[in-house]
């Protein structure tokens, strides 16, 4: 079969801090803008290096007024502004500006964005698509040895996605965890660097024509959220996540297995009608959201060989969709 | 226990009976296993009734906890120096110095014979500390008898007792408000989460603690007995670089490896690029509070101890 041509990525953006106290990617991005390494491999990708919340990241917090990485919808990027507008709304602006216009043809090409999660889910790449192949290539190069990999799809359309990664022609996340909020930990650091190092790797193969074969990969798609048993009248949680649940992120969730523990020591479970993959198990964050975990089914994506379009071949496609859009 | 064991010549100490025990949950906003127990026991303390003493839960910065964060202006647990417990100026005083006098007032005045017994203070860490009791005096028989109680009630589960007796670095904690202050330390759990195993042994341990002051004030003698302790040395700070910004992570080998000898040359902290940083103390120690996420703005990476068996002499109740 021949393989899907696709434009070459000029333009790659490397993302940290978009939560201020995950500071795998804080720390990454900043030591990777005081060392400016630069590709010499194949075609040079540009790299740029954004720490995407700098007022978050000075207090060691999530976010200031709101959550930057659910500011990127068309609605929120394009709706009006004023004195009161919170923080992080004013700054998603600034970085469609800096990256995007989100939807056109000056995004940039790729976006990385780095996080970290309190949940035991190793290294996790998250995206809006089960069938952007750049993004499932570079998952399937991306197999590191130490370190457990999954791939994460929301099943969310353009015009409602709301990360920042969404702002890029291709984009993912790149969560690692476990990692408490706040703190940076050696291995997981190490497991982010080498991420993105591979990830620029890969870029550069890429861009110089190299073909990468097809094959499959394993897609844990999003399906629903699960919330804590909370009191009605104070909505504060009446239970923990069951410690036979605990740090168990994808590991088969059967109907009938145990889900909560409440406060007196009952064991409250899993009442679903298939069983389901959890991640996100006790993310920090996510308490104020209302999920104590996600559930997932699991699909077994075939993905074709790809490679960069040749000067002439992008050309050739970018005259046909210029005759096309003339038609329309 | 009998009183008088065959090694027990001198007669034990009298101290007074405990009748005024606090719980405080949230000293840090964010730390959730006390602030759960303390909210549970709040509306309903059957749990931690003892006869013949007043137990009262106690939320003790209720904004902190109410944002989920460690504190609002100041660190809560380092408020109560004298300074700020005399200050004046109300409103115009940051938060947690208007509680701390608020909570001097309610359970001290601290180093008076008026103030509380016991207070027993609930903290998570991010570190792999497990469970641990802290102690700020090696002279208090009352607190020893306690913990040397609590270790062998939960035994042979671990609870390590680790002493901040040391002059500069001790710090000036909302138990300390109470006579005989006690710290409970569990980890490791991030800051913010709540996870079962944590907070099921933090209840357990609490417990055993509340066992032990029924029992003491029943008249039950408790002979002299030795009490091994982590003793406090010194507080080591991340490497940083000529603007103070950290340049290196606790190393791999050292992550999680709280109470376990460190010896010079061994492993530290490695680098952002990947080099190691080694110990170059003169003796082994024994690190403690390990990469707690709190503490980067404190300027430490981890806290070094020295092992230490104390006696503590008999105690009975006045």
């Amino acid at each position: 079969m021949r393989p899907v041509l696709l434009p070459r990525l000029c333009r790659v953006a490397v993302c940290g801090g978009t939560h201020g106290n995950e500071l795998s990617g804080v720390y990454l991005v900043r030591e990777m803008l005081k060392t400016e390494t630069r590709r010499e491999d194949g075609e040079s990708a540009s790299v740029l290096m954004v720490l995407s919340n700098p007022r978050a990241m000075q207090q060691c917090r999530r976010y200031v007024d709101t959550d930057l990485n659910r500011c990127f919808t068309h609605a929120t990027l394009n709706g009006p502004v004023s004195d009161g507008t919170p923080y992080e709304i004013m700054r998603s602006r600034e970085l469609n500006a800096m990256l995007g216009p989100k939807g056109s043809r000056a995004a940039v090409d790729l976006v990385c964005d780095l996080h970290n999660t309190t949940a035991n889910m190793g290294l996790c790449f998250i995206a809006y698509s089960d069938s952007d192949w750049i993004c499932l290539h570079i998952f399937r190069y991306l197999q590191m040895p130490d370190t457990p990999m999954r791939f994460i799809h929301f099943d969310v359309s353009n015009k409602e996605s709301y990360s920042l990664y969404s702002i890029g022609k291709h984009g993912f996340a790149m969560e690692i965890g476990p990692q408490p909020h706040g703190c940076v930990k050696s291995d997981i650091y190490t497991a982010m660097k080498e991420g993105v190092q591979h990830m620029l790797d890969w870029a550069g193969y890429f861009n110089s024509g190299c073909l990468f074969e097809g094959g499959l990969v394993d897609v844990f798609t999003m399906v629903k959220n699960v919330d804590y048993p909370r009191d009605g009248e104070t909505r504060n949680i009446m239970a923990t996540i069951h410690p036979r649940l605990q740090d168990r992120d994808f590991c088969l969730l059967h109907p009938g297995d145990p889900l909560f523990q409440t406060f007196s020591g009952e064991t409250l479970t899993y009442n679903g009608n298939e069983p389901l993959y959890p991640f996100f198990i006790n993310e920090c964050a996510y308490y104020e959201k209302g999920i104590a975990l996600s559930l997932a089914r699991k699909k077994c994506v075939t993905i074709p060989s790809i490679r960069a379009q040749t000067e002439e071949e992008e050309e050739q496609a970018s005259e046909q969709s210029f005759a096309s859009e003339e038609e329309e | 226990m009998s009183s008088g064991g065959n090694n027990n010549t001198k007669a034990a100490a009298r101290v007074d009976a405990a009748r005024r025990v606090a719980i405080f949950g949230g000293t840090h906003g964010n730390e959730m296993s006390g602030v759960t127990l303390v909210n549970l026991w709040v509306q309903n303390g059957a749990e931690i009734q003892r006869k013949g003493v007043e137990i009262k839960p106690f939320i003790a910065n209720p904004k902190a906890v109410e944002k989920c964060v460690r504190y609002v202006d100041t660190d809560l647990n380092r408020a109560f120096t004298q300074e700020n417990l005399s200050a004046t100026g109300d409103d115009e005083l940051p938060y947690e110095v208007q509680r701390a006098q608020e909570i001097n007032r309610m359970f001290g005045p601290k180093g008076s014979a008026g103030a509380y017994d016991v207070i027993f203070d609930l903290h998570n860490t991010t570190s792999n500390m497990g469970c641990t009791l802290i102690l700020e005096s090696s002279k208090d028989a009352f607190n020893l008898q306690m913990m040397n109680y609590i270790k062998k009630a939960f035994a042979p589960a671990s609870c390590l007792v680790l002493l901040n007796e040391h002059p500069l670095l001790k710090y000036s904690t909302s138990r300390s408000v109470a006579k005989h202050p006690v710290g409970l330390e569990v980890g490791p759990q991030p800051q913010g989460v709540l996870r079962s195993n944590i907070f099921e042994a933090m209840r357990v341990i609490l417990k055993h603690a509340l066992d032990f002051i029924e029992l003491f004030n029943e008249g039950m003698e408790f002979p002299a007995c030795t009490v091994e302790v982590f003793w406090v040395l010194e507080r080591m700070d991340y490497p940083r670089d000529a603007n103070g910004n950290i340049i290196a992570m606790v190393h791999p080998n050292l992550q999680d490896c709280d109470w376990e000898p460190l010896n010079p040359g061994d492993p530290m902290f490695q680098t952002f690029d990947g080099k190691s940083i080694h110990y170059q103390g003169s003796s082994t120690v024994y690190p403690t509070f390990i990469n707690e996420a709190a503490y980067y703005e404190k300027q430490q990476a981890f806290v070094t101890t020295r092992r230490e068996t104390l006696v503590a002499s008999a105690v009975r109740k006045a």
